[in-house]
């Protein structure tokens, strides 16, 4: 058990970090802890959420992803089209936008594996293509998405927001599974060292590949999620999800050096930091104060996640960090 | 084969060459099955290219390779382990930040890609509990353990693959005695059970007691192969070298001097790495630290250089207390202490500037505002002078460091501290992985700074370089000293026995008596 908590140290942290703020949240929220506010308040978690998963595959296999928004924009705008009509014609689109998602993801897999390009790189330049074909597809904001559809997965289950319980289908049904798979446990290896990872007899190429395809899988289901929250197409969208998909991973706990750091640590992160919002905006804060004060308390949470740097007392060892 | 044992594996006249670098040369090598065979060579010598193409980390450049007679071609260690070959790495292949568990089910052949099985934890942990490791928890981070528990879990990843072909690369390197003769006696079942197994050491004793046969590697080539038994302890150490011990080192220049202590180390700590050192350097004096890797000799020569906070203590040069807040006060003068690191593409020089950066970048910073004064009062004849007395091969001086040959980069490492003129020269393993000229030119050089009124502290995991060159040996065995040898008391044989922390080894355990702790 201690060993549990200790190998966890990061995602315990962040854990109880969340659960302070989501108290403040339902007790200070003017309307209190209703299920409208409990569910919108999923909502916007579950959109960030799903994106962290996404930068989360990437980061774990130490390459950061830039392109998980452009790839949200890209899905979100092809949503726009494909899901409406026939419950046939729009189960075909279900299926293209997350097909586009994963092959975004492959496309990047490709350049970084084979190509031998820095990720960074790699998906600044892909992100640019993706947010491209996404204003393509949809100039100005527009389009519709089917409502039924779309109500199904924003609202409610019995007073529990859908929202969350995708969350919880994705994490029983699809995570735990694969963190006992030998695949899982190379995605873990080679983040944290290819080195070994190869010498140990692991086919490090294509395990990594695989965590691209996996990254633009997951972006292309937040890019599903937004639509159903909007129900409109927006190619606009891409760089906020960017930038705050790294900052849920690096709340999570999980090290952007690699290999270090679970799912459930991401899912942590992305609902730290929308709530961190959501409480903003009934602080009664002005509105212009609020960026900042936001920033000062990401701040904070992480400087406390990395405060054991303090306690090294090798210098050269502070460089391994 | 002629004695009826089955071959394994076989290399056919194999090359490896790394740019203009020869790591083997034309090796043609057998390995059969239901033997010890030990793989002997100073380092640099090809034995750890050899166990890399063997286990599919690295491919020929030229030749063949069979395994049970038939051409293979070994793409990866995964498909080395298909065929059966698994290789206990030096650098260790473990995983820092997985457990013991997960480390030990990574890239096992039974899991591949699929579910976890457990069929390999429970063969893990029998082998673990037989190497004294019952203590080592299947839960623990591999990076929370110290370095003897993580060569125990890296042989016990290792046999459960039960591999045909075992090879170890220095794999009890900082186990001691009484673990390795557990991990002997595991060994010797394996072999009776048919595997073959490549052990590489560099200790002798070890190799007397556990090998049938012996092979000897030179220079990327393979010189010779016999039973054990065949050649006497100095014949091997001759076929090792190539030449005698009298011709690789150089005699001293001046006599062991007698004068006050340059540098003094009084009581010295550092969490439980370093307990409780002491020692003097004289100007003139060659000391070396000695023992197995990992026993506290790195961490004083960190100490010394700074790089390490709250040290307990003294350090105090010419009776003047020292405060070595970082390596820039300990390199400014007067204080000049200089270290050469041990791994010198990654801590000793920046392979992709060149000669003349990196030359210069141990003068920056010496002075206040140093940073913007790129003159920095160093003489630019005293990096030639360094150079030329080494005779580092270059075209100029503009020349990236990554274009250089081993030697010829630690020679570089070696000009950068030189020319700041240091009264204490700290070196950790100077000639590791370089060729036998460069290692002469090396010693010459350590004899002339010592004439010239140079303290240098050497450390050594060569016990031929700690004989032959340093006037006093302390030998560390768990952060503190072991015992201190010197002038007829220096010798390999209680070298071995003071890093084994045993108090004793008869005088001919090098000859055919294994040292039993």
């Amino acid at each position: 058990m201690l060993d549990d908590i200790r190998t966890n140290k990061r995602e315990v942290i962040a854990l109880a970090f969340l659960v302070v703020l989501v108290s403040v949240y339902l007790t200070t929220h003017p309307s209190g802890p209703t299920t409208y506010v409990l569910t919108i308040w999923a909502n916007q978690c579950t959109v960030l959420a799903l994106v962290a998963i996404a930068q989360f595959f990437a980061v774990l296999v130490r390459g950061l992803d830039l392109s998980v928004g452009a790839v949200m924009a890209l899905t979100n705008t092809l949503a726009s089209h494909l899901l409406i009509g026939s419950s046939t014609s729009i189960g075909l689109g279900l299926l293209a936008v997350l097909a586009v998602g994963s092959l975004c993801g492959l496309a990047n897999g490709l350049a970084i594996v084979y190509g031998r390009i820095q990720p960074i790189v790699a998906t600044l330049a892909s992100a640019s293509v993706f947010v491209g074909l996404a204003l393509l597809l949809r100039p100005t904001p527009g389009g519709e998405i089917d409502f039924d559809l779309a109500d199904a997965l924003t609202l409610d289950i019995w007073g529990l927001p859908t929202a969350l319980v995708i969350l919880t289908v994705i994490v029983v049904v699809f995570w735990i599974p694969l963190r006992r798979t030998g695949f899982g446990l190379a995605l873990y290896a080679i983040g944290s060292s290819q080195q070994a990872a190869f010498q140990s007899g692991t086919p490090v190429a294509r395990v990594r590949l695989a965590a691209f395809v996996l990254a633009g899988l997951f972006a292309g289901v937040a890019g599903l999620f937004v639509s159903f929250i909007t129900t409109t197409g927006d190619a606009s969208i891409a760089p906020n999800y960017t930038l705050n998909s790294i900052a849920a991973v690096v709340l999570g706990g999980i090290a952007l050096r690699g290999g270090v750091g679970s799912l459930f640590g991401a899912l942590i992160g992305a609902f730290i930091l929308k709530t961190i919002s959501a409480l903003m905006f009934f602080s009664g804060l002005p509105p212009l104060a609020q960026p900042f004060v936001e920033g000062l308390i990401l701040a904070v949470a992480i400087a406390i996640g990395s405060a054991d740097i303090l306690r090294l007392r090798n210098r050269l060892e502070v460089f391994d960090r | 084969m002629s004695d009826g044992k089955r071959e394994l594996i076989r290399f056919e006249e194999v090359t490896k060459a790394y740019g203009a670098t020869l790591a083997l040369k034309k090796v043609s090598f057998t390995c059969q099955a239901g033997e010890v065979r030990a793989v002997l060579g100073e380092n640099g010598a090809g034995k750890s290219t050899l166990m890399k193409l063997m286990s599919g980390v690295i491919q020929p450049t030229l030749g063949k390779i069979y395994v049970d007679g038939q051409p293979v071609r070994l793409e990866s260690p995964g498909a080395a382990r298909d065929l059966g070959i698994v290789c206990m790495f030096q650098e260790l292949s473990l995983v820092p930040d997985l457990s013991v568990r997960d480390n030990i089910l990574l890239g096992a052949k039974e899991v591949g890609m699929g579910r976890l099985s457990k069929g390999n934890l429970t063969r893990a942990r029998a082998i673990l509990d037989r190497i004294e490791g019952a203590h080592i928890p299947m839960k623990r981070k591999v990076a929370d353990l110290s370095l003897p528990e993580r060569q125990q879990v890296e042989i016990a990843k290792a046999i459960c693959r039960a591999p045909r072909l075992l090879i170890l690369d220095e794999a009890t390197s900082a186990l001691n005695a009484s673990v390795v003769q557990k991990v002997f006696g595991l060994v010797r079942d394996l072999r009776d059970q048919g595997t073959g197994i490549l052990f590489i050491s560099h200790r002798f004793h070890e190799v007397d007691d556990l090998a049938d046969s012996i092979s000897v590697f030179r220079n990327g080539e393979h010189v010779d192969t016999f039973q054990k038994g065949k050649h006497s302890y100095s014949e091997i150490i001759a076929k090792m070298i190539g030449q005698s011990l009298t011709e690789l080192f150089p005699p001293r220049l001046s006599p062991i001097p007698d004068g006050a202590p340059l540098l003094k180390v009084d009581d010295l700590s550092f969490g439980d790495t370093l307990r409780g050192v002491s020692l003097e350097v004289r100007p003139g004096e060659v000391l070396g630290l000695g023992g197995l890797d990992g026993q506290g000799q790195m961490v004083l020569v960190q100490a010394l250089f700074g790089l390490l906070k709250k040290t307990g203590g003294q350090i105090s040069e010419n009776g003047h207390p020292l405060q070595l807040k970082s390596p820039r006060a300990a390199k400014a003068p007067p204080t000049g202490i200089a270290l050469v690191p041990e791994d010198r593409k990654t801590e000793g020089l920046i392979p992709e500037l060149s000669i003349r950066e990196n030359m210069e970048l141990a003068a920056l910073g010496r002075h206040p505002f140093g940073l913007t004064d790129l003159d920095n009062g160093i003489d630019p004849d005293l990096f030639t002078r360094f150079t030329s007395e080494m005779e580092l091969v270059c075209r100029n001086f503009d020349q990236p460091v990554s274009d250089l040959s081993g030697g010829n980069q630690q020679k570089v490492a070696l000009t950068k501290w030189l020319a700041l003129q240091p009264r204490c020269l700290l070196l950790a393993d100077p000639t590791r992985g370089i060729d036998v000229k460069t290692k002469t030119q090396i010693y010459r050089l350590i004899r002339q700074l010592a004439a010239e009124g140079v303290a240098i502290i050497l450390l050594s995991t060569d016990y031929e370089e700690l004989i032959h060159l340093c006037d006093s040996v302390h030998v560390f065995y768990d952060g503190a000293v072991r015992q201190v040898l010197e002038g007829p008391e220096l010798t390999a044989e209680n070298i071995i026995a003071a890093s084994l922390n045993v108090n004793s080894v008869p005088v001919q355990a090098a000859q055919g008596h294994p040292a039993h702790a």
